[in-house]
């Protein structure tokens, strides 16, 4: 993934977000956080998610299929929930979303996280990154080679979900299913690399030894591509907790639920609880809270609007956060893309440390 | 043998010795004589000293007389000075050998060596600071960075393994009054290595070195363009930052006007490097080089006045140490020499502008209020000029405002703490994250706390050193990016 | 008796300690300050020959200089002369009628490798024939091999022998290595009744140097605050410029204030440092710069 910092081609993604408030019935919400959030749309120049057109917004909300197997065996009701502090959990506010395929029909419920998830995220997160950034570059490098496995392991039916529920052809699935497994390997052997990669002595004109190396910047927050459900947000997470960071995920796009089935891969990675948290929902309700959070120490974005990223920037200012703006490829080779992977994309989320020593008797 | 005053018998009480002046100095004022400067500047745009309009003064803060008059840009001529910056970066710096800006840069610090006795005078002139410490200090790291960044314009590849790297542009630079020309450095010569143009605007108060500066740009015959510099306050620098051609902004001053920055350019995809404040923690450890480390909190408290964005303001002390310790510390702050920045005894030199004083002032009486022990040098001050007496606070805990504020003067917060965990604890109890401290004679403890510190510059056993290949910058509230060493040239690279 | 245990001391950093030194150099002394601090290092000096070729004759004229620096114009007497234990008796009397001091290096100096009994008898001995003040060794050897207690005790048992006399305790900082166990070697010292502790024979080519001795000076100080005794300090060998001495001089005003600017408390050992003193004091008089020439060299 490139580190852009170039002005960014106009929003051309082919958003395929839930639609929200506008569907009735597609949620229960709660009121208060709703009419925030319909606030906040109205706020930003972004247009109105269409994970299909309001136009042909269905009047029947049965599940694809019945809920049945292809033998017409009637399935056993799978909840997405969102995974914080190493536990899966329903939003506070008890609010979903709807996921519906191209036809219209519900493929399932997905949460909608709040700003107390959000929150909580956080604060899992803040508590688990000492301990994960204290842990050796080496087993950090473990873990994350365990999610690379688990992906590969869990092959099959993440091909099948993105078939499902990202509506890509088996083809592109496999695709995009198996970059994310390479990607997550290949930034899983940086962890024990990347320091002494970046890292220096400093020739400095005194009797001091000088040196600076980097260390994880903190929290981070990730608003995930609006595409790639599952390469965007492998390609956006590894760089970012390799180094020590924890993160916050909010995923909006096309299928919050396969960020969910990957929390169930690193969950079963022995990631440490709260080292990466994934919530579902809607970016620009949720925006405004992370950016302003004064216990988040970096923004990663990818995917945004204009308006979006501006507020982000704005608000980010009150704690002099950092802020990165990944790129977003467009298609999917792109995604898949050498290029689209770089030591470069570790730097926006450390500090570097430079320290100073007497050389002496 | 003269007369012992009252204020020195003191000195004797409270602390054994007696720093008189059984034998005193003579005062040894540097000449002025050959310093050369105008009555009036506008700015340095296209090559050219430009006029300019709005004038408003720079004093001397040591005697408060006018050095010279200063012209305010508008937004009208920092837009000239931008368009000259895009001319020449597109036109010549940008395309021009490597080597040969590595040639020009260098050339620049060479010029600095030789007018290095003129431009220590004039920095201590115009910002109070002693002449020792511009003389020694702020010159030879000036000359130093450029001769460091000259080296890595044509090797610039190397830098980021397996990356390309390319210029960005037009970098908006604005730097603070503590450093005017370090500042100006720092921020010039990575820049121009990097193959970028320039646009720098310095701190009101202390404008008159980069002028100096600027002629050196034209005596190295620097293409035109590649730097210019414009004078002004908080408007002109907002019109560097919210410029839209502007490629890159690089700030160094305060966490609020930082805040206000990384604001303006929201909306935009300008690069952002921002060095703020700080409050630095400078444990010591009981099995500290004791001396030493007395000599290191003086070093990182009154360097410059305290006017030191990494300055220790906040001691650490274990406990077990404490009473120790600040009885050194408020010995060898009795031996302090404060005055005529000028003289070259002085060790504490004038507060840079009557608002800092006031700011200084203000935050002390603080200190009194909320209850902490005040102890002051028992020297005498200046009775014309911004002068402030070096001061320690003891009994300090962390929910004071002197323990939380950046002081950004002599001002010195005394804490202590019990074990190695307790001082962790209060040295990362801060939004900023600019430098710390550690004084221990354990090499497993140093790495232990120097590790959990968070601050992007750690001094064990030693405080405020500096050097060109070092790099420098903040965590947290105390900004991103860093100057210095091959770190230092990110910022002003794309790297692919 | 009881076995003397080193006390807890700071250790020291040697780059930050040499970079403390250093800045006293950069203090600029002019005019009346620096004609003040010459004349004061005279008053402080010990004026020494230590040579295997010393004679009465050659102790004789040295004694004059050091009653009468400079002919012609007033200057203060130096503070005493330092010789070898045989040219006591000679020195004691050509001084009379003075107020310099006679001091000499006892002790199998420089070496101090010798029995205690012979150590201690040259001692008595040499106050015997008038020294005011004696300058011992340290055993290094044993100081090194962390026989502390040795040291103290050889110390202790020194400064009993002096009786009257003024120890002078020459730790050879040239040969300890660090400045640690220099701080070391001038507690015990100190612990152990030295009046003065003082860095060098002379004989060893790294002789006194202005950061050795402000670590001394550190624990001079330190020892001051734990006891309320002031210990005075001598830097001795590879002093020879007027402005090494002034550098002294500041380093002692800085860190150890008003009270150690005095002979009682501070000395400088040097042969040929008094000649190139009175060159300054007279340019500073004169406005010339001087030729050695115009100075007598006895």
């Amino acid at each position: 993934m490139t580190q852009t910092q170039k002005k960014k081609s106009t929003d051309t993604t082919q958003k395929k977000s839930p639609e929200a408030a506008t569907i009735p019935n597609a949620e229960q919400t709660n009121g208060s956080e709703g009419s925030a959030a319909s606030k906040a749309q109205a706020k930003s120049a972004s247009p109105p998610p269409t994970a299909r057109s309001t136009a042909s917004a269905p009047n029947d909300h049965r599940l694809v299929g019945g809920g049945r197997t292809d033998n017409g065996r009637l399935m056993v009701h799978k909840t997405y929930k969102m995974w914080v502090g190493g536990k899966f959990i329903r939003s506070e506010q008890g609010r979903v979303l709807g996921l519906h395929n191209a036809e219209g029909d519900l493929v399932t419920h997905y949460v909608r996280a709040s700003r107390k998830d959000l929150r909580d995220a956080v604060s899992a997160a803040r508590s688990a990154q000492t301990p994960w950034a204290t842990r050796s570059a080496f087993n950090r490098g473990q873990i994350l080679f365990r999610a690379a496995e688990m992906i590969d392991a869990r092959r099959e039916s993440l091909i099948a979900r993105l078939q499902e529920h990202a509506h890509l052809s088996a083809s592109e699935a496999t695709q995009e299913v198996d970059a994310a497994a390479d990607r997550m390997f290949w930034y899983a052997g940086w962890t024990d690399k990347y320091v002494q990669v970046l890292s220096s002595v400093n020739p400095v004109a005194s009797s001091f030894f000088n040196f600076t190396l980097p260390e994880p910047t903190g929290v981070v927050a990730i608003f995930a591509p609006t595409n790639a459900p599952l390469l965007g947000l492998v390609s956006l997470i590894a760089p970012v907790i390799l180094s020590g960071n924890t993160c916050v995920v909010l995923v909006e796009n096309n299928a919050p639920t396969v960020a969910i089935e990957l929390s169930e891969i690193l969950a079963t990675s022995d990631f440490p609880g709260g080292v990466v948290n994934i919530l579902t929902g809607l970016r620009d309700e949720l925006l405004p809270h992370a950016a302003g959070h004064m216990d988040i120490n970096a923004i990663a974005s990818c995917g945004g609007n204009e308006a979006q990223d501006r507020a982000i920037q704005l608000a980010a200012c009150e704690s002099v956060k950092r802020v990165h703006f990944f790129e977003q490829p467009q298609t999917l080779d792109a995604w898949c893309s050498e290029r689209q992977q770089s030591l470069y994309s570790i730097l926006p989320f450390v500090e570097w440390k430079t320290a100073w020593h007497p050389i002496g008797v | 043998m003269t007369t012992k005053t009252n204020e020195q018998a003191h000195s004797r009480d409270m602390a054994g010795l007696l720093f008189g002046d059984l034998w005193g100095y003579a005062p040894s004022p540097e000449s002025t004589d050959h310093v050369r400067y105008a009555q009036r500047y506008g700015h340095f745009i296209n090559g050219r000293f430009v006029e300019g309009k709005d004038h408003f003064p720079s004093i001397n803060p040591a005697t408060e007389e006018v050095i010279a008059e200063f012209a305010a840009a508008d937004e009208a001529e920092v837009d000239q000075a931008v368009q000259s910056a895009r001319a020449a970066y597109a036109g010549v710096w940008g395309k021009m050998k490597p080597a040969e800006r590595a040639k020009y840069i260098y050339r620049l610090g060479r010029l600095i060596q030789e007018n290095a006795r003129e431009l220590a005078i004039l920095e201590s002139m115009d910002g109070g600071k002693p002449i020792k410490e511009s003389r020694d200090v702020d010159l030879p790291l000036v000359a130093a960075h450029f001769l460091y960044y000259a080296g890595w314009a044509d090797k610039l590849h190397y830098a980021f393994p397996g990356a390309t790297v390319s210029s960005i542009g037009v970098a908006g630079q604005v730097i603070p009054w503590n450093f005017p020309l370090l500042m100006a450095a720092w921020k010039l010569a990575p820049a121009l290595a990097a193959g970028n143009s320039v646009v720098l605007k310095p701190a009101e108060t202390t404008p008159l070195t980069a002028m100096k500066l600027a002629e050196l740009c034209q005596e190295a015959d620097l293409p035109a363009g590649v730097v210019n510099i414009v004078n002004g306050a908080g408007r002109t620098g907002a019109a560097i930052v919210k410029h839209p051609d502007i490629d890159k902004v690089a700030f160094t001053g305060s966490t609020e006007v930082g805040k206000i920055i990384q604001r303006a350019i929201a909306g935009t995809r300008k690069r952002l490097t921002l060095e703020l404040g700080g409050k630095g923690a400078n444990i010591i450890f009981e099995d500290a080089p004791l001396d030493q480390a007395v000599e290191g909190i003086i070093q990182g408290i009154f360097f410059n006045q305290g006017h030191v964005c990494c300055a220790g303001s906040r001691l650490l002390v274990q406990e077990s140490v404490a009473k120790e310790v600040i009885q050194k510390l408020r010995l060898r702050m009795e031996s302090l020499r404060v005055g005529d920045p000028l003289d070259k005894n002085t060790d504490v030199g004038a507060i840079n502008s009557r608002a800092q004083l006031d700011k200084i002032h203000e935050l002390v009486q603080s200190g009194i209020d909320e209850g902490a022990h005040i102890h002051q040098s028992t020297c005498n001050l200046p009775s014309r000029g911004f002068f402030f007496r070096p001061t320690v606070f003891t009994e300090v805990s962390q929910s004071h405002r002197i323990a939380q504020e950046e002081i950004f003067g002599p001002v010195l917060s005394v804490l202590t703490f019990r074990t190695p965990d307790e001082a962790l604890k209060k040295a990362n109890n801060s939004p900023y994250g600019l430098s710390a401290g550690i004084w221990s004679d354990k090499g497993s403890k140093l790495f232990s706390v120097a590790g959990a510190i968070r601050a992007g510059v750690v001094w064990g056993n030693t405080y405020n050193q500096f050097d060109p290949a070092s790099p420098f910058g903040g965590y947290k509230e105390s900004g991103f990016g860093r100057e210095g060493g091959l770190h230092g040239l990110k910022p002003y690279l794309e790297v692919r | 008796m009881q076995t003397y245990r080193l006390p807890k001391i700071p250790t020291v950093d040697q780059v930050q300690v040499e970079s403390r030194a250093a800045a006293f150099t950069t203090r600029s002394i002019k005019k009346g300050a620096k004609k003040a601090a010459l004349e004061l290092a005279i008053r402080m000096m010990d004026l020494t020959t230590l040579e295997g070729m010393d004679t009465e004759g050659k102790v004789q004229m040295m004694c004059k200089k050091a009653m009468q620096p400079m002919i012609g114009r007033p200057c203060p007497s130096v503070a005493a002369v330092c010789v070898y234990p045989t040219l006591v008796g000679v020195a004691k009397r050509s001084l009379v009628g003075s107020d310099v001091k006679v001091a000499a290096v006892a002790t199998a100096f420089p070496s101090g490798q010798s029995f205690l009994p012979i150590r201690l008898e040259e001692i008595r001995q040499t106050v015997a024939e008038g020294a005011d003040e004696i300058d011992m060794v340290i055993s290094r050897g044993a100081f090194l091999a962390g026989e502390y207690a040795r040291i103290y005790d050889e110390v202790a048992a020194s400064k009993e022998a002096c009786g009257p006399a003024h120890l002078k305790v020459i730790l050879e900082t040239g040969e300890l290595g660090t400045y640690d166990q220099v701080r070391k070697a001038s507690q015990i010292a100190m612990d152990a009744g030295a009046d003065f502790i003082k860095t060098s024979t002379g004989k060893v080519s790294e002789a006194a140097t202005l950061p050795v001795t402000l670590v001394m000076f550190e624990a001079v100080r330190d020892f001051f605050f734990q006891t309320g005794k002031r210990i005075g300090i001598k830097p001795a060998g590879g002093i020879r410029k007027a402005k090494q001495a002034w550098q002294y001089l500041v380093m002692v005003k800085e860190t150890l204030g008003d009270d150690w600017l005095t002979p009682d408390l501070f000395r400088l050992g040097a042969s040929s440092l008094l000649n190139d003193v009175l060159m300054q004091l007279q340019r500073l008089e004169t406005g010339n710069y001087q030729s050695s020439l115009y100075f007598s060299e006895d």
